[in-house]
């Protein structure tokens, strides 16, 4: 049954590939889209409570033992990660059906939207360096497809951008497992941290471990965020949502799986430099963030913020600290996909995306507004909501260590967020309204249904902690004590 | 000879660099198009240059043979830096064809349109 853990990849490629013979049946792909999604809700939530009881698992394709073949492994981290992706995947299918228009979704929409889950999925399963290189490269040569579609002349200029970065970030990649390959003479994640262990992490070892802390860092934008604001403000709002809510979370994750897997002999420097990185961009995420008046661009520099959040936790690096990282990385995903839905809907019913433009909206759309302010609370960390529990362990991280100045910083920044959101919906949903009754933009159904399913699951989340405490604790303590990975993989017959 | 190639790549490096820092979409695609041939050169260069015979099982020649794994990396990185160097020139003509230039600087356009 250790077959199930490669589906999670297989369905969406195998739907992907599929929907290509069926451009112009909307129905069949969408049905098929959404289907595939639930799959692998139901697939994660299973895989979740087998690891539960039978640790670790793992699947080695081909039947060539690790080190010697490629393979997929489950892990409580990666699992949970795949689960949250599809559950934000089905939801922004859901907003993509009633917004997308006809014209994208007879250019392959949905297949490409396939592909990107793929490899999400894909990079969080894989217990393979090189394998994770080309699960990076099948999410973002499909997400490069996505932020073009459409063609028009933003989207086109903001693309071209954002596939020089990622060329360039792909290449340090290439540079830093050759590097490691050198080093080290093999791919296989387990096997990598035990020949680490074995000879002592060299400085030539902690100076490759900078290289991947480089490509990471442009992947999801820990300090290295310069394209984020203009990329995840040109493509359709549920593009945008998949993308702020997904593609800088893989860098995170490759980032925690690298930093507590392969390189946690030398904390002193590189969790330092994790550290002060993260703390470097939520100093600029905050600037960002109340800076603009463009709503698009709040809501960018609120996903970097995120990340140096995230970060302080792995940087830490105790039990709870890790713990509140995951939680604050599950609760990240989720809101941050509503945040764009919500930013993206509202810049659909004003006509315009700067704030002095838009004032009142609460009178038109009530539903819509109190949605913003749960994802603002939410986002801020009030207690009932999702990003309170992690907020207060990553803190209670910080306390137990010392350190201070990221204590500091990481909760100033939720000040901050509050603030850059707060003067959005007083500005925008306060005060007169703009829009009379008679011309305004109707709200459809299927926008605000996935806005309010996303609020659930937030609130969910928020209320549903204990449910989820023993798989986070268990994804934590893998995480801590590497040989529980290792034993799993190379020492499990 | 693993010096000799570290060196080479060096060179494409530098030269890829400066032309990605150029303000012509079209030599920014040509210095990653360079950049890639630098990695491709780098992981050979990292699987050991020693003497070897070609891994073919079947060939003539016994043993040693030379490192395979890092061929299978090549083959897999040129694929597809191949597939992205096509996105990105198809990419550039459309851009040019909508917007007439291929100066980055006149790409960068008024932020709040």
């Amino acid at each position: 049954m250790n077959n199930l853990l490669v589906l999670p990849m297989a369905l969406p490629v195998l739907a992907g590939i599929i929907l290509i013979f069926f451009r112009n049946q909307i129905k069949l792909q969408r049905g098929i889209s959404l289907g595939v999604s639930f799959a692998n809700i139901g697939i994660a939530i299973y895989l979740l409570n087998r690891i539960q009881e039978e640790g670790i698992l793992r699947l080695d394709f081909g039947g060539w033992e690790p080190p010697f073949g490629i393979l997929f492994v489950a892990d409580s981290f990666s699992v949970i990660l795949v689960l949250i992706t599809s559950i934000v995947a089905a939801i922004c299918l859901l907003y993509a059906f009633s917004s997308i228009g006809k014209s994208h979704e007879k250019m392959l929409f949905y297949s490409f939207v396939n592909f990107l889950i793929a490899g999400v999925n894909g990079s969080f399963l894989t217990g393979d360096l090189f394998n994770l290189y080309v699960n990076f490269e099948v999410m973002l040569l499909a997400s490069y497809v996505l932020i073009a579609l459409g063609g028009k002349k933003i989207q086109l200029r903001e693309s071209i951008k954002y596939v020089v970065i990622n060329v360039l970030s792909s290449w340090f990649f290439l540079i830093a497992i050759a590097y490691l390959y050198g080093s080290v003479g093999t791919l296989n994640m387990a096997h990598i941290s035990e020949r680490i262990a074995e000879s002592g992490q060299t400085p030539l070892l902690t100076g490759i471990s900078m290289v991947f802390l480089t490509v990471f860092a442009l992947k999801s934008g820990l300090l290295l965020y310069f394209w984020l604001p203009g990329s995840y403000s040109v493509p359709p709002t549920a593009v945008a949502a998949l993308f702020g809510a997904l593609l800088t979370k893989v860098g995170i994750y490759a980032i925690i799986r690298v930093f507590t897997l392969f390189f946690y002999h030398d904390p002193d420097f590189t969790h330092t430099i994790i550290g002060i990185l993260a703390g470097v961009s939520l100093i600029g995420g905050s600037i960002g963030a109340v800076a603009y008046k463009d709503i698009r661009q709040i809501v960018s520099y609120n996903v970097v913020i995120g990340v140096g959040f995230i970060l302080i936790g792995l940087s830490v690096g105790t039990q709870a600290a890790l713990e509140g990282s995951i939680y604050y990385l599950m609760h990240d995903m989720i809101v941050k996909a509503l945040l764009f839905l919500l930013a993206g809907t509202m810049i659909k019913v004003a006509g315009s995306a700067s704030m002095d433009e838009m004032s009142g909206l609460i009178r038109n759309y009530p539903l819509f507004g109190w949605l913003f302010f749960i994802v603002m609370i939410s986002l801020a960390g009030m207690p009932p909501l999702s990003g309170f529990i992690g907020k207060v362990l990553i803190g209670q991280g910080t306390v137990e260590t010392g350190s201070y100045v990221l204590l500091a910083l990481a909760f100033l920044s939720s000040i901050v967020v509050l603030y850059s959101l707060l003067r959005i919906f007083l500005n925008c949903f306060w005060g007169e309204t703009m829009i009379s009754f008679e011309d305004e933009v109707p709200m459809k159904m299927g926008w605000l249904i996935p806005c309010v399913l996303l609020s659930a699951a937030t609130i969910g989340l928020g209320l549903g902690t204990e449910v989820f405490a023993p798989y986070v604790s268990d994804a934590a303590n893998t995480l801590l004590n590497p040989q529980i990975y290792i034993d799993a993989i190379l020492y499990d017959k | 000879m693993e010096t000799l190639i570290t060196i080479l790549a060096g060179v494409l490096v530098t030269v890829a660099t400066y032309f990605l820092l150029s303000k012509s979409v079209i030599r920014v695609i040509l210095g990653t198009a360079i950049l890639s041939h630098a990695a491709h050169l780098m992981i050979m260069t990292m699987g050991g240059l020693k003497g070897g015979v070609v891994p073919l099982l079947d060939g003539e020649e016994q043993g040693p043979y030379v490192d395979a794994l890092p061929q299978a990396l090549i083959l897999t990185s040129i694929v597809i830096g191949f597939a992205v160097t096509a996105l990105s020139l198809v990419l550039a003509y459309r851009t040019y064809q909508e917007t007439g230039t291929d100066n980055l600087d006149e790409l960068r356009g008024n932020k709040h349109e």
